[in-house]
């Protein structure tokens, strides 16, 4: 275990993570072993983030060690597309038994590396390890190692037990097993100028294909994709590139930044969600392969390109705009998603009222302050029941998230949009931008929500759950109304800092006690913006509004935020 | 008359079998105001929350003690501890279900012991229903871990009644398997009320898992059987156990409170629901209600009109013993004929199927039989939608998980009116085949007679 603890403390170290660069030294060494809380929602765990990583290299046998839980419960689960093998979705498990817990499980795990190669023949094997074979302590890269000699096959240990920690430390692990196991270690037949790798893009429902044609009519070559719809053979030669798009960085920066350490490709990070975002990310993959030695005249083709999309995308969604007029959105997802959607959806003139940053970085939560303005809406962690509050105060008339948090809306008789890793529709590049357009305006207009939200004709209007919520909600507006004492401990228990949890109230105490003027002074004597960084603006505000008078009152609903 | 085998492979492919914990989950999610917990690390409860979700439709509640690495090593005493005590503060459960998992198994945790310290510590606690049930996801299936878990409800939260207290004679408890949908259970709850007697179902997937608009927003389980009903159902006249699995559970409560059981072993077919109906009329004294005289009719009616296209299929059926042996039996008697059987773990029904031989396996054997013996119809849960697109024959989805259809709760099997539906569904699904890919040309005749002559011939007659 002690070379899967010194890679998890190299993930930590990442210097391309901003959570990190944010870090004392001291915290840093502690990782991000944050663990969530026993009997609070929960995530994946690190073996599924490593399985969703790398799943999508179709022609490679994905075999799980572990009990039957960890692949029967999960396998084929996820909407990758692939363009030629389809081993990626056969779930392959050694299905331990009591038996190999006892005596370990390394012989069959050699046995059924032995079985697949036998009778799929792909050009891997990935072995997934998972927590109980861990705890027993089967080496499995011991068991790759022979393997792999024995076979004359590259067998892939991927250590990722799902106790180390979360799905996107199993993201990391991932990136991991393929630096140090498979990048570098083959030979392209040939390559271009306009060699491009993808990392961190998973080609769900096929979305890949969307922007491929305009890339291949650019001339540029998808070289190799980290993992949609990828090849072992296009990974293992990936060091070749001349330059990699970052799809995806809280899962795979590691990957991206090793890369260009070791083999020298430049890399960006870019979305093709969104119009302008894949114009952008077009640009950006010119200007880095004709840095890399591609002719200057690739930019002028990517511009007419561009120019070409846009005004056939525009033209297409110009029909929705005033449809969409007054309309608000509620947008529940993470990571690159919390940025990369709000650009599309406001690009088809839709209003915004709140973007969750669960899971996204310091980055992606600038960039979506520069969208959305400094007070922007953004959403830690929400109990179904905040959602919901935040549904009905925000007056959002449609909300946009993962398939876990649907019923919220959908329960609620609210028009809802699979944005997760579960939808069945692609929206990357111009055609998906248009395509989720259209598909938002299915949801927002189809007649079936005026019907849903009639109560039956024999039951009390005032009895149902909409109609209950919204009387617990006036009621508590009403009660912080007539009683100033408590308004105002509501107004002071806003929440300013999410990441180390510090209230408005804890900052004015700490102004007052200590005279503070600057958000130096803030972080401390509160810790307040010590973690993401994102509230830096709010207290700024609060330490220029200070002096003239106390804050305006808060409405309590608004502390969702 | 079957010989049951176990795979010898390493490696198992495509599994057909889901964990025990998660079959434990979901007999917990059939109590009201319930919160399964699961005793692992995040993935064990992420993945089955997963999965129900997909099958359901529904939000579903679950939750994970969170073990770590560290955890895993010292000991969950106090992943468990705090668990129970955020559940029990934030959603105020009426019950919480604790099943351990593959990696507190592997490490020994001593839930009984926690749960006993963490009541002398809480007296809020004292004698709040907390249920458990050790599950390690390297034992046994999912099937297995609803058995044990619905044994072990009935242990824990059935009362025994007092000397003095009289049976109540309409009072009937059910104790339905894992087999049977939502859907399912609403339909046996109807046959039983309408012989005038008052059933009480333990677990109670409907109403909890059917699919409803909720008067408001709960995080535990909505509907289901409520812990004080489940109390009272010492005082019942009849146990109806439903699924070879439901006898340890029917054995308990008579063990602890003296209730006589009758065990269904299916109620899928036309036999099983004569023997059925013929019991609730003995048990409640009233003659077969005539709605059921009909249905039994339109039965024998789309049995005669669905066998000539059911007649002489050759099935591959991969399901979880009790859910194998009832529609594996139903589709034998239409004049199918069960060709190739997988399925998950050891039951005693195994042995009764019609077939020659069934396999504890994975759905890649029950791939490779169907195609070695050429098999024409395929059963089994949505994982078997790729074997049956290789095989190129038509497939019918049943059991848990269906992810990719709608209306996996309300797909029905039993009771006269449910399998009428069912061999409709199922015989249509061949026609569809048939007329789709199925039509004779001239040079299929041609093809067919040219390799192995008499071959098709003999095909047709099994």
């Amino acid at each position: 275990m002690s070379s899967l603890s010194a890679t998890i403390q190299d993930v930590f170290n990442e210097p391309g993570c901003g959570k990190n660069a944010n870090k004392s030294e001291a915290e840093r060494k502690k990782g991000c072993t944050k663990q969530l809380q026993p009997g609070g929602a929960a995530g994946g765990c690190a073996f599924d983030g490593a399985k969703i990583a790398l799943q999508p290299l179709t022609d490679v046998a994905h075999l799980v060690h572990g009990p039957i839980a960890c692949e029967g419960n999960s396998w084929d689960n996820r909407g990758a597309k692939s363009s030629g093998s389809n081993i990626w979705r056969t779930g392959f498990t050694t299905d331990i038994n009591e038996t190999d817990v006892v005596f370990g499980g390394e012989k069959r795990l050699y046995k059924a590396v032995k079985e697949i190669i036998e009778k799929y023949d792909p050009p891997a094997v990935f072995v997934y390890q998972t927590c109980v074979p861990a705890m027993i302590g089967d080496d499995i890269n011991a068991v790759c190692k022979a393997a792999s000699q024995k076979f004359g096959k590259p067998v892939i240990p991927v250590n990722s037990p799902g106790f180390v920690g979360p799905k996107n430390l199993g993201n990391k692990l991932a990136g991991e097993a393929l630096l140090e196991h498979v990048i570098g270690t083959q030979e392209p037949d040939f390559t271009t100028p306009y060699d491009l790798n993808i990392i961190g893009e998973y080609n769900l429902s096929g979305e890949l294909w969307q922007v491929k044609p305009l890339l291949d009519e650019l001339g540029i070559r998808i070289f190799s994709c980290i993992s949609g719809d990828g090849k072992y053979r296009e990974v293992a030669y990936s060091h070749r590139a001349r330059a990699a798009m970052m799809v995806c960085s809280k899962a795979m920066i590691n990957v991206a930044r090793k890369m260009e350490e070791r083999y020298g490709i430049p890399f960006f990070e870019g979305s093709f969600y969104g119009i302008e975002d894949t114009s952008d990310s077009l640009r950006e993959i010119a200007r880095l392969l004709i840095e890399r030695g591609a002719p200057d005249e690739l930019m002028a083709r990517t511009e007419a390109v561009i120019v070409r999309e846009e005004a056939k995308a525009w033209a297409t969604i110009e029909p929705y705009k005033p449809r969409f007029a007054g309309k608000k959105v509620l947008l529940i997802t993470g990571g690159v998603k919390s940025w990369s959607v709000v650009a599309a959806l406001q690009e088809a003139g839709l209003e915004l009222v709140g973007t969750s940053v669960k899971k996204s970085t310091k980055e992606d939560k600038e960039r979506i302050k520069e969208l959305m303005g400094q007070d922007a809406h953004m959403i830690d962690d929400m109990t179904p029941r905040e959602m919901y509050k935040m549904l009905k105060d925000a007056k959002a008339d449609i909300m946009l998230s993962g398939g876990k948090s649907q019923f919220v809306a959908l329960k609620a008789a609210m028009p809802w949009l699979d944005i997760n890793q579960e939808r069945s529709h692609a929206y990357m590049g111009y055609v998906g931008m248009v395509k989720l357009v259209s598909e938002i305006d299915k949801a927002l207009f189809n007649p079936v929500w005026e019907q849903l939200r009639r109560p039956a004709p024999w039951e009390n209007a005032g009895k149902n759950w909409q109609a209950k919520a919204i009387a617990q909600m006036d009621a508590e507006a009403a009660e912080l109304a007539a009683d100033p004492e408590a308004a105002e401990k509501a107004r002071r228990a806003r929440k300013i800092c999410h990441c180390k949890t510090v209230d408005l109230g804890t900052i004015e105490d700490a102004i007052a006690a200590h005279a503070l003027t600057t958000r130096d002074g803030v972080k401390q004597h509160t810790n307040a913006s010590g973690g993401c960084g994102a509230c830096a603006g709010r207290i700024e505000d609060i330490l220029a509004a200070l002096p003239a008078t106390a804050m305006p009152a808060v409405p309590v609903l608004q502390a969702a935020e | 008359m079957a010989i049951v085998t176990v795979g010898k492979k390493a490696c198992s492919v495509n599994p057909l079998k889901m964990s025990q914990p998660i079959g434990g989950a979901f007999a917990f999610m059939g109590l009201r105001g319930s919160m399964p917990l699961l005793h692992g690390s995040q993935g064990c409860t992420s993945f089955g929350l997963t999965l129900f979700v997909r099958h359901f439709k529904e939000a579903v509640p679950l939750q994970t003690t969170a073990m770590s690495e560290v955890a895993t090593v010292l000991g969950g005493y106090e992943n468990v501890e705090q668990a129970i005590l955020n559940i029990y503060n934030r959603t105020k459960p009426e019950i919480i279900g604790i099943c351990s998992t593959g990696v507190t198994e592997t490490k020994g945790d001593d839930v009984e012991g926690y749960i006993r310290l963490i009541r002398q510590k809480h007296p809020q606690l004292a004698t709040f229903p907390l249920v458990y049930v050790p599950t390690p996801d390297f034992k046994d299936a999912f099937q297995d871990g609803w058995e044990k878990t619905v044994a072990r409800m009935v242990e824990v939260l059935v009362e025994t009644p007092k000397t003095a207290a009289r049976r109540d004679p309409k009072q009937v408890n059910v104790l339905p398997g894992c087999h049977l949908t939502p859907g399912d259970i609403d339909e046996i709850r109807t046959i039983i009320e309408d012989f005038g007697l008052e059933p009480s179902f333990l677990p109670d997937l409907a109403g909890s898992l059917d699919g409803h608009i909720p008067e408001e927003f709960v995080p535990t389980t909505i509907g289901g059987i409520g812990v004080e009903e489940v109390a009272t159902m010492g005082l019942a006249s009849w146990t109806i156990a439903i699924g070879a699995q439901m006898r340890r559970a029917a054995e308990a409560m008579e063990k602890k409170t003296g209730t006589p059981f009758k065990l269904f072993e299916r109620l899928c077919g036309l036999l099983p629901n004569d023997e059925f109906l013929v019991f609730l009329s003995e048990i409640s004294g009233r003659p077969v209600p005539l709605k059921y005289r009909r249905q039994r009719g339109q039965l024998a009616d789309a049995m005669l009109d669905a066998h000539f296209h059911i007649g002489g299929r050759k099935l591959a059926i991969g399901a979880e013993p009790d859910l194998l042996f009832d529609l594996s039996s139903m589709l034998q008697e239409m004049g199918a004929k069960v060709t190739a059987a997988v399925t998950t773990t050891q039951s005693p029904v195994l042995e009764r199927i019609k077939t020659e031989e069934v396999l504890i396996g994975d759905l890649e054997d029950l791939e490779n039989l169907a195609k070695d013996r050429g098999c024409d119809l395929l059963i089994a849960h949505s994982h078997g939608r790729q074997a049956a697109e290789r095989l190129k024959i038509p497939f019918y989805r049943a059991g848990f998980p269906m992810f990719d259809r709608l209306g996996a709760g309300h797909q029905l099997s039993v009771g006269y009116r449910g399998t009428r539906d069912l061999i409709f569904d199922i015989a249509n699904l061949i026609i569809a085949d048939h007329e789709d890919n199925r039509q004779p040309t001239p040079d299929t005749w041609r093809i067919e007679g040219a390799g192995a002559p008499g071959e098709g011939v003999a095909a047709s007659l099994h």
